[in-house]
């Protein structure tokens, strides 16, 4: 059984368009979040960061100062903020730090991204003839999943409605207008069955948490939120993946399916035992596909959930309770650290405008992404 | 006279009045990928053997791109003014493999999980001389 770990400081630059570099978000975060946990930079004795776009997270030494910590970069696609918690968590537990800063910061340019397909070890053929577009896996995986489980495309709108609502309440997030599911759906159609407000945008933004050994947590903190489990999985045989060029027949789980398994197993709690849930809604599909993946429901269930508004702030299972990737867009390297900043400040009932009503004892973070990596955490006060 | 190119070597047959993709099955898994493979995803066999793939399948799933795609990596010369929304879909060839494939058609209300597909040969973009550059699609089997 892993020793606590405690988040004992969170820290976050807003979400959105800025003048400021990637760079320099990624430092305002840092600073903050040892605000928030009464710490210095001298007594942090182990980092992990990584953007996807804005540049190497160990060169921000330079304007926290050169205090000679072992500072790893981490780049794990849509998992690095989530891979650098990890890493962070277990730098912990191996003794190896007593302090630990995990930190995700990324600025990106408009529009869908424009990958490299050398860079994703698929042929310049699946770029050149313009199937390289990951909102087409998004359609594509959705439409399978509503044909099999009835999903409505009401549905799929309510979650944009609900996350549009949630960020409308969080002065963090990016998109605060909220609209109605007749505006989402009459939205320009990008890729059947999603339209333009299902989907998130490439952003801008950073987290930072700072996180210690639980037994000295108290020291810096009065509140400190207890990180029960962090885990991350890759793509098993048979998953749906971006930028496939075939499936086989034989058709497997997700790498989601896996890393919430091993988290809850971890934490020794399971999905029934969760108060919020954050999981990663690229697109509002990925939101209702998620929900069962982690284990929150069975395929098919989700239709009856959303609908009856069970998992809006007030319902029974609140989910993106600061207004997910949709409301917050996706600064990559960030992202994943968005949950858990969002889940502590819940935890610790500081959400403010947007804190959940019932009392919050447990939350569970997922992010997902390119090329097939999941990152899960658990955590509790 | 212009010439069609295909966009890769080894994709599918050509020139053919009848093409079909090229893949490769791994006898010890059952796999079978496309395009080819040096080794199995599945058990990281290397030893793998060239096959042709069936022509006809059945629709696994699909969408429309409705917006242009970004250059690179997208090779297609329209503007955002000339540009015309394009099907994608998974098509299902028997219990071999699933292949994603451009779709002849772009209208919704053509297109239905389960429906009969063929392969058939398209062009997605000019080269600087005029020569015809072509991909391969499937476009729904006319009844």
């Amino acid at each position: 059984m892993a020793e606590d770990v405690a988040i004992i400081g969170i820290g976050m630059h807003p979400f959105g368009r800025h003048e400021n570099t990637g760079m320099e978000m990624g430092a305002y975060a840092a600073r903050a979040a040892m605000k928030d946990a009464g710490c210095d930079w001298s007594d942090v004795n182990y980092a992990f960061g990584g953007s996807a776009s804005a540049g190497n997270a160990d060169s921000m030494v330079s304007t926290l100062g050169l205090t000679g910590l072992p500072f790893i970069n981490v780049a794990n696609g849509c998992a690095t903020g989530g891979s650098a918690l990890i890493s962070a968590y277990n730098a912990i537990n191996a003794g190896a730090a007593d302090v630990c800063m995990a930190i995700g910061f990324d600025k990106h340019e408009k529009g869908a991204f424009a990958p490299d397909p050398a860079s994703h070890g698929v042929g310049q053929w699946y770029g050149d003839t313009g199937l390289m577009l990951t909102t087409q896996f998004f359609g594509m995986k959705i439409q399978r999943y509503m044909h099999q489980f009835g999903i409505s495309e009401s549905t799929l709108a309510k979650v944009a409605v609900k996350n549009f609502h949630n960020g409308s309440l969080n002065e963090n997030a990016w998109r605060r207008k909220p609209l109605t599911e007749e505006e989402v759906l009459n939205s320009l159609m990008l890729s059947n069955p999603l339209t333009q407000y299902m989907f998130c945008s490439p952003g801008e933004g950073a987290v930072a948490l700072v996180l210690a050994r639980g037994d000295i947590a108290k020291k810096f903190q009065t509140k400190p939120v207890y990180l029960r489990s962090a885990v991350l999985r890759s793509r098993p045989f048979g998953s749906f993946e971006v930028f496939n060029s075939w499936l086989s027949p034989d058709r497997g789980n997700s790498p989601s399916v896996g890393a919430a398994a091993a988290a809850f197993k971890m934490a020794g709690m399971g999905p029934s035992d969760m108060d919020i849930v954050q999981v990663q809604d690229t697109e509002s599909g990925a939101e209702i596909m998620h929900m069962a993946e982690c284990g929150f429901c069975e395929d098919g269930e989700q239709e009856d959930l959303i609908q009856s508004g069970a998992t809006n702030l007030d319902g029974r299972l609140p989910i993106n309770t600061d207004g997910g990737c949709l409301a917050n867009g996706e600064p990559i390297g960030a992202s994943g650290l968005r949950q858990v900043y969002e889940s502590a400040l819940q935890l610790r009932g500081d959400a403010g405008t947007h804190q959940v009503p019932k009392p919050i004892k447990t939350a569970f973070t997922h992010v997902y992404g390119a090329p097939g990596i999941s990152a899960c955490t658990v955590l509790s006060n | 006279m212009t010439t069609q190119i295909p966009v890769a070597e080894e994709l599918f047959t050509w020139p053919s009045d009848s093409p079909q993709l090229i893949g490769t099955r791994f006898p010890e898994s059952g796999v079978t990928t496309f395009p080819q493979s040096k080794s199995c995803p599945k058990s990281g066999s290397e030893n793998g053997e060239r096959v042709l793939l069936p022509r006809l399948g059945t629709l696994w799933s699909w969408t429309v791109q409705g917006f242009l795609p970004k250059s690179p990596p997208y090779a297609g010369k329209e503007t955002a003014k000339t540009f015309k929304p394009y099907g994608v879909g998974y098509i299902q060839l028997g219990n071999e493999v699933i292949v994603e494939s451009r779709l002849t058609t772009a209208e919704a209300s053509e297109l239905k999980i389960g429906m009969d597909m063929e392969l058939v040969v398209i062009p997605y973009s000019t080269d600087d001389d005029g020569n015809e550059l072509i991909t391969y699609a499937f476009a729904p089997v006319k009844k």
